[in-house]
């Protein structure tokens, strides 16, 4: 384990990923809500964008905070 | 070549400024990892191994994503279309079983033996001529298919968003040269996680709002039975007879050939997966990791059967093969995955699954790449041309072999695109390899009076006679009822036949040349076969940290989700 502690775990790099597309995906949701598209997808009332996207930016909110880098005391 | 037909077609889908954008920030994450883990990767455990320090869960993860790759997606969701819910098979029974053999019979002898890849480990129980016929062939057909599998998808790229066929092959293979030869094995596993995690971020939402329109899994069993048949929703009921499924295959090709000898082969032998499993940190992780890989294998069906299913129930058009889609101008098999993601996803949604094919891609590139480095290096280079170089030199002979290799690749990738049908061969090649490989490794590690050169000949026997099968047929089509037990057997059937004759050529030659020729000494067996190796006691550790509790949960699992399905 001698590099271990000292690299940043693979799980931040997947946090940021998921928290930076879920921001994006969820935003272009919203957008859709107050722009509606001329020809929606199939079940576009749903806004799958939204609640997505909301899930995998909680879920890399998560991730980077559980596995952010400790400061050392 | 399946996939060549789609040239011609228009594009499917149409990416926002906000897709673009979630595809470059992918391109740029896995660089940084790259460029972040270039100084973790001075020696050569570090570059070819990764350290040995990865977890059972990166490792296991990493394990699967390996696999991922390669058409994986699409492919499938377009077996599931096509054949129905059969094509499950591949995925629980052409798996688990191997997967938790891998990790509770075969893996204590991969990680006591310390050896760096299979080829190595025939090194140590057979002697340098198996190892070199199985470097030499594992290399060989390993760069090929990641220039095949490189040409796939940058033709899919093509078809599903109109980018450039070129554009697609530089820009992928440079990205994933760049971070396997920073990083090596670490970057590309480290890759391949954040790549498992994207395609279920990107593909299952698939499956759930086609769950909704279909109206649930009762309704949708309904509307299939309707729109094609009732034999597409079961797993093995229909099996009894080559004539009563759409795959025209009976279960004792299923059980016998995909569910021992293919599977075996593949999740056991095959250095792609296994190298992930061997940079494990102890011996407890390493068991651990393909159970890991098998949890999530048994759920993979659900963002890729799952959708293919769901096409044949909601999809408005009819999806047929290449040849009558490019006559019709209608849509093919291959397409049924991103005709359900332009179905549901909007923006942002459509860039994430764009994302997932991509990375599903590149993981498998990657994969090939830092197998096929590691491979040469320890197995070829090192074993064959140049044996006292230092460390130093071996992890730099690394690093440009993963240059080479990617380009090798990319020259197969032109090469496919002049003459389309060797991508039929090369993979016909490929397989032929696996059965009886799998055949010399487990006679090896189970076997002490298996010598050397029976584990030699045993493979060449094995591989020649799985050669010989594939001319027969070609040569006399009417050989089928022979080689595949039944005239009416098609392609998938055949290959699970020739796969198991040739393993049990493979193991015939192997017993026999084994009682003419002299055993090694026990004393040189230690570590290398079962009976005559001390395999660390796991009863120190509670029992749902014990690898076979948690290889039993998953086989429940694995028997409980076939009978849903029979």
């Amino acid at each position: 384990m001698k590099n271990m502690r000292r690299e940043l775990p693979i799980w931040l790099f997947a946090g940021i990923s998921l928290l930076v597309n879920g921001i994006l995906i969820t935003a272009a949701g919203i957008w859709e809500i107050v722009h509606p598209p001329a020809n929606p997808v199939v079940l576009f009332r749903l806004h799958a964008n939204v609640w997505w996207g909301a899930v995998l930016a909680a879920l890399g909110l998560f991730f980077c905070i559980r596995f952010a880098p400790k400061r050392e005391p | 070549m399946p996939f060549l037909a789609l040239y011609a077609a228009p594009r499917l889908v149409s990416l926002s400024p906000v897709d673009l954008v979630i595809v470059v920030f992918y391109f740029a994450l896995v660089l940084s990892i790259g460029w972040y883990l270039r100084g973790h990767a001075r020696t050569g455990e570090d570059y070819f191994m990764a350290g040995r320090e990865m977890t059972a869960w990166i490792a296991g993860l990493s394990f699967l994503s390996a696999n991922l790759g390669s058409l994986e997606l699409m492919g499938w969701a377009a077996a599931a279309y096509q054949y129905g819910i059969l094509a499950t098979h591949w995925y629980w029974i052409g798996a688990i079983p191997a997967m938790l053999f891998l990790a509770l019979v075969m893996m204590p002898f991969y990680y006591i033996s310390r050896t760096h890849s299979v080829p190595g480990y025939l090194k140590l129980r057979f002697g340098e001529s198996s190892r070199a016929l199985s470097a030499i062939s594992f290399a060989f057909m390993t760069v090929l298919m990641s220039g095949i599998n490189m040409y796939s998808m940058a033709l899919v790229m093509k078809v599903v968003l109109g980018w450039d066929i070129h554009f697609s092959i530089w820009v992928s293979s440079i990205t994933v040269a760049i971070y396997v030869a920073l990083g090596g094995l670490r970057s590309a596993i480290f890759n391949e996680v954040l790549q498992f995690i994207l395609i279920w971020a990107g593909a299952l939402l698939i499956p759930i709002l086609g769950l909704i329109e279909a109206g649930g899994w009762t309704n949708l069993k309904l509307q299939i039975a309707h729109n094609a048949s009732a034999q597409y929703t079961h797993l093995w009921s229909t099996m009894g007879s080559f004539t009563d499924n759409p795959m025209g295959i009976h279960w004792t090709g299923i059980v016998f050939g995909l569910g021992f000898v293919i599977s075996f082969g593949y999740w056991t032998t095959d250095f792609l997966v296994v190298q992930r499993v061997l940079s494990a940190k102890d011996m407890r992780a390493a068991e651990l990791a393909p159970i890991i890989g098998a949890a999530f294998k048994s759920l993979v069906p659900f963002i890729v059967i799952l959708p293919g299913l769901l096409g044949l129930a909601v999809l408005p058009m009819k999806l047929t093969g290449e040849t009558a889609a490019v006559a019709s101008g209608g849509h093919s098999y291959n397409e049924v995955l991103p005709l359900m993601l332009a179905r549901y996803c909007g923006p942002g949604l459509l860039g994430l699954g764009i994302t997932a094919l991509i990375a599903g891609f590149m993981s498998g590139m990657a994969g090939n790449v830092s197998a096929f480095t590691t491979v040469w290096t320890y197995d070829i280079y090192r074993a064959l041309i140049k044996k006292d170089g230092s460390d130093h030199h071996y992890v730099n002979m690394g690093r440009w072999t993963t240059i080479l290799g990617v380009l090798i690749s990319v020259g197969t990738a032109y090469l496919v695109m002049q003459f389309a049908s060797i991508m039929d061969y090369v993979q016909a090649l490929f397989s032929f390899f696996i059965a009886p490989l799998f055949g010399t490794v487990l006679l090896g590690m189970l076997w002490k009076r298996a010598t050397g050169p029976a584990g030699f000949w045993g493979l060449l026997a094995g591989t020649l006679s799985s050669i010989g099968m594939y001319a027969w047929v070609k040569v006399d089509h009417t050989a089928l009822r022979y080689v595949a037990l039944s005239p009416n057997a098609r392609d998938m059937a055949e290959n699970m036949y020739r796969a198991l004759w040739s393993w049990v050529v493979c193991v015939l030659v192997t017993v026999v040349v084994s009682y003419l020729t002299s055993p090694k000494p026990e004393s040189e067996l230690d570590g290398l076969v079962y009976g005559v190796t001390k395999i660390p006691e796991q009863g120190e550790y509670p029992l749902f940290h014990r690898p076979a509790f948690w290889a039993t949960v998953v086989g429940i699992g694995f028997v409980v989700l076939n009978i849903l399905v029979w």
